[in-house]
């Protein structure tokens, strides 16, 4: 049974077995805001010159 | 509290419920529903102090009240229910036990201390720095500690959340892929981390700051990180509505998804790039490059905004494909005027469909445009925007699905039937026209967070609104008064069911059917065969786009008449 | 099987879409392109591109600058504060305090002549906001914010603070006057 259930698991479709994993998507659900915005806002904060 | 380990299965609806699980549902939607009705209370006072007629409130108590409705709705009304949601979307609709029920518990129990904590530190007065307390004014300590303990309560019970989504893969209760209205829940948890993470990060140095152990909070920075808080807690919001939507049209049509993987990649696509928009805070402030602000206000290229689009198809969408299969096929709409417009779970979901997108959904992709944004920021055109989102969106899709969750969740008929059936017209009429005057007003450029704008006490130094900024103040009171009546409806009867209602015996089923069976695809099929064509639906979307795409270009158009900004 | 159970499909990826569906898609995502195209677009060929030049300061420096603009270019003084009208030559620099509960000083412009801004809060956050033009920017303590503006109208306008700053916020309000 377990076979089988392998067998079943490899014809999943990529995009569908990261659609059924709600821990990766969480990691990417935090990183991209984390990274895009965060993270590219706090490096042109730290960058403003003083006068 | 007692942790119970039993599971009933309830004979209205067929589901497994899980008795922690369904108390924990239970405090957070009744906890929820109070922070509102307190909520709603401050905002029938902000409504007619803005009526500059009426001018309810003097000064301070306005700014204190106004501070206090922002965080009883935006935030712990919201979250409270959401918390339900997020409980009932996995150990109900999974079939499973939740994951540590005691924590869940726990996690509770700090959202109600921090949103006690904060209602009693605000109306003490001393803390009147607005829902998002801009450094360096600065609050009572407490107001900042009443947030963080509400904060780290919400965390927990997203993460009972996930925990539940582990028990139940890991005790085999469902096969396949989860539901997608436990997707839609996913979606909402996954943004409230990332929500909750950005509140620590800001709230926790300005508490150290407001007791002097930090030395100074970057302003724009505090901003910044503020926002991935502010704003994105108002996405949660988005994400748990639609998945709402998507249960009520399954609950009351049998519908299904017209597609899975479309409505799962929308799903995905918030989860990637909605929570980048709370840049739209940020887009005439100093400091941050317009690339910044191009990409992230665009959602990266407008692929969350397209989700939103797809999510406004697929649900109306799916329940014409059912309503069509179930026998309402002639003409273009028939399916629609065929549906239970008197029952309040369907009118609720559909004007807040409705309301979020043409309202809420329109107005925020436009004022989110880089350059547009000149125009309407901080003016009152922002709270009309989000009172479309929010209000008429999130709330009323929760309000709709309490209707269904409360008589089913406490075993009690839902009293004054009368009353529920005009309570989502009621309220949302009363919202669609705050709304409405509130964006007038803010066109006209009256700013939000105000006081007077009749400018009474400067000294002489005075500006004069047009007559209509008035007229549309004066309307928006109006439109407070009768939104607060719907509103106060919903509290009452829910409140009244849950200690009133018709007791039902244990295995007594409720007068009508509560979920629809599923519509099967022999149904879909025998429609002439050409299951999913809805060609009602494609009519009212392609309304909406041209509602869009005309009020997009107006406005690049009102901005091409002001002064040069370089 | 509805919205709240497992999909009927144990693969459910490979399923065809239904072409409303599609069509509908492939419109919002042009849509979508459309959009992104216009903000670039606008920096281009548009007149109202808010600029982000910015320098740290404090404020201290600033409100020593803005004075040294006011007693430069200072005309008159108006109203019933008496503030000072200043008056800066076409094309030059503005200083511009905001500070509880006022906007510093007058500033007297020519219409249609492009003027350097130069923003700052000399304590809690602010909102300037240009009436009726319907100009809003937001202003912070300890950052000195620069860009320019061009009036396409005379008359007399109200800057109004539109940033909630305490309990005298409603009493915040300036003047700008723009000349032919």
């Amino acid at each position: 049974m377990s076979d089988q259930d392998q067998g079943d698991d490899g014809d999943i479709p990529m995009m569908q077995k990261l659609l059924d994993n709600p821990f990766l998507l969480l990691f990417i659900g935090v990183a991209s805001p984390a990274v895009l915005y965060l993270g590219w806002g706090l490096m042109e904060i730290v960058t403003i010159p003083a006068r | 509290m007692m942790v119970n380990n039993s599971f009933r299965t309830c004979p209205d609806t067929g589901l497994k419920f899980f008795s922690s699980a369904e108390n924990l549902i239970k405090a957070n939607a009744v906890a929820g529903v109070v922070f509102l009705l307190i909520g709603g209370m401050f905002g029938l006072l902000v409504g007619l102090t803005r009526w500059q007629a009426v001018h309810l409130l003097g000064a301070e108590d306005f700014y204190m009240v106004l501070t206090a409705h922002g965080l009883n709705v935006l935030i712990f009304w919201m979250i409270f229910f959401e918390i339900a949601i997020l409980y009932f979307c996995s150990s109900v609709l999974l079939g499973c036990r939740l994951a540590t029920p005691r924590w869940a518990w726990v996690g509770f129990g700090l959202m109600v201390i921090g949103a006690v904590m904060n209602n009693v530190i605000v109306l003490q007065g001393n803390s009147s720095v607005m829902m998002t307390s801009y450094v360096p004014l600065e609050a009572h300590p407490l107001f900042y500690l009443s947030l963080i303990l509400f904060a780290v309560g919400a965390l927990i019970g997203s993460f009972v959340f996930f925990g539940t989504l582990v028990v139940a893969k890991a005790e085999k209760t469902y096969e396949g892929s989860v539901p997608l209205v436990t997707f839609g829940a996913i979606t909402a948890a996954i943004i409230a981390v990332f929500t909750i993470v950005s509140g620590a990060i800001v709230l926790i140095p300005t508490l150290l700051w407001s007791v002097g152990l930090v030395g100074e909070i970057d302003v724009l920075a505090y901003r910044m990180i503020w926002w991935a808080f502010g704003h994105s807690s108002q996405q949660i919001n988005v994400a748990a509505h639609v998945s709402v939507w998507y249960a009520i049209i399954a609950i009351l049509f049998g519908a299904k998804p017209l597609s899975e993987k479309v409505s799962r990649t929308a799903f995905l696509m918030y989860i990637l790039f909605l929570q980048l928009a709370s840049v739209h805070h940020l887009l005439v402030d100093p400091g941050l490059s317009s690339n910044f602000k191009m990409f992230n206000t665009s959602y990266a290229m407008y692929l969350a905004v397209m989700a939103s689009m797809v999510h406004g198809l697929t649900v109306p969408g799916s329940m014409e494909a059912a309503q069509r299969a179930r026998g309402h096929n002639a003409g273009l709409f028939t399916w629609l005027r065929k549906a239970p417009w008197g029952n309040p779970a369907f009118s609720g979901m559909f004007i807040s469909l409705v309301g979020f997108g043409f309202l809420g959904g329109i107005t925020g992709v436009v004022m989110g445009a880089e350059q547009i944004n000149i125009l309407i920021h901080n003016t009152l055109y922002v709270p009309g925007h989000f009172h479309a989102t929010v209000v008429l969106g999130s709330t009323l899709a929760f309000m709709a699905l309490a209707y269904w969750l409360v008589p089913v969740l406490f075993r009690r008929e839902l009293i004054w039937k009368g009353l529920a059936k005009w309570q989502p017209y009621v309220f949302g009429l009363g919202m669609t026209g705050v709304s409405l005057f509130l964006m007038g007003a803010g066109t006209l450029g009256v700013p939000r967070r105000h006081w007077d704008i009749g400018f009474a006490g400067t000294g002489g130094i005075t500006h004069e609104f047009p007559a209509a900024a008035y007229t549309m103040l004066a309307l928006n009171g109006m439109s407070v008064i009768l939104a607060v009546a719907g509103g106060a409806a919903f509290c009452l009867i829910m409140v009244g069911t849950i200690l009133f209602g018709k007791k039902l015996g244990n295995d007594e089923p409720m007068a009508e059917p509560c979920i629809v069976a599923p519509v099967t695809d022999e149904e879909y099929a025998a429609n002439g065969g050409s299951a999913f064509a809805i060609p009602g639906t494609i009519v009212l979307a392609l309304v909406f786009f041209v509602s869009f795409a005309l009020y997009y270009f107006i406005n690049w158009k009102y901005l091409a008449e002001t002064w040069g900004i370089g | 099987m509805s919205s709240l159970s497992p999909p009927a499909k144990k693969i459910w990826w490979n399923e065809p879409i239904h072409k409303s569906e599609l069509l509908w898609i492939s419109l919002v995502f042009v849509w979508g392109m459309v959009m992104t195209f216009m903000m670039p677009y606008w920096h281009v060929v548009g007149k109202q591109n808010l600029g982000t030049e910015t320098y740290k300061t404090t404020p201290k420096a600033f409100q020593a600058t803005t004075q040294e603009f006011v007693d430069k270019y200072t005309v008159r003084t108006e109203g019933p504060r008496n503030y000072p009208v200043v008056a800066p030559p076409a094309g030059g620099d503005v200083y511009l305090i905001a500070r509880l509960w006022e906007w510093w000083p007058i500033v007297e412009l020519k219409k249609g002549e492009t003027y350097r801004f130069h923003l700052s809060s000399l304590d809690w956050q602010h909102g300037f906001s240009l009436q009726p033009a319907n100009i809003n920017i937001q202003v912070v303590p300890n950052y000195e914010h620069v860009f320019t503006l061009t009036p396409n109208a005379s008359g007399e306008y109200s800057i109004i603070c539109n940033e909630y700053c305490g309990i005298g916020h409603h009493l915040m309000i300036g003047k700008l006057l723009v000349v032919d």
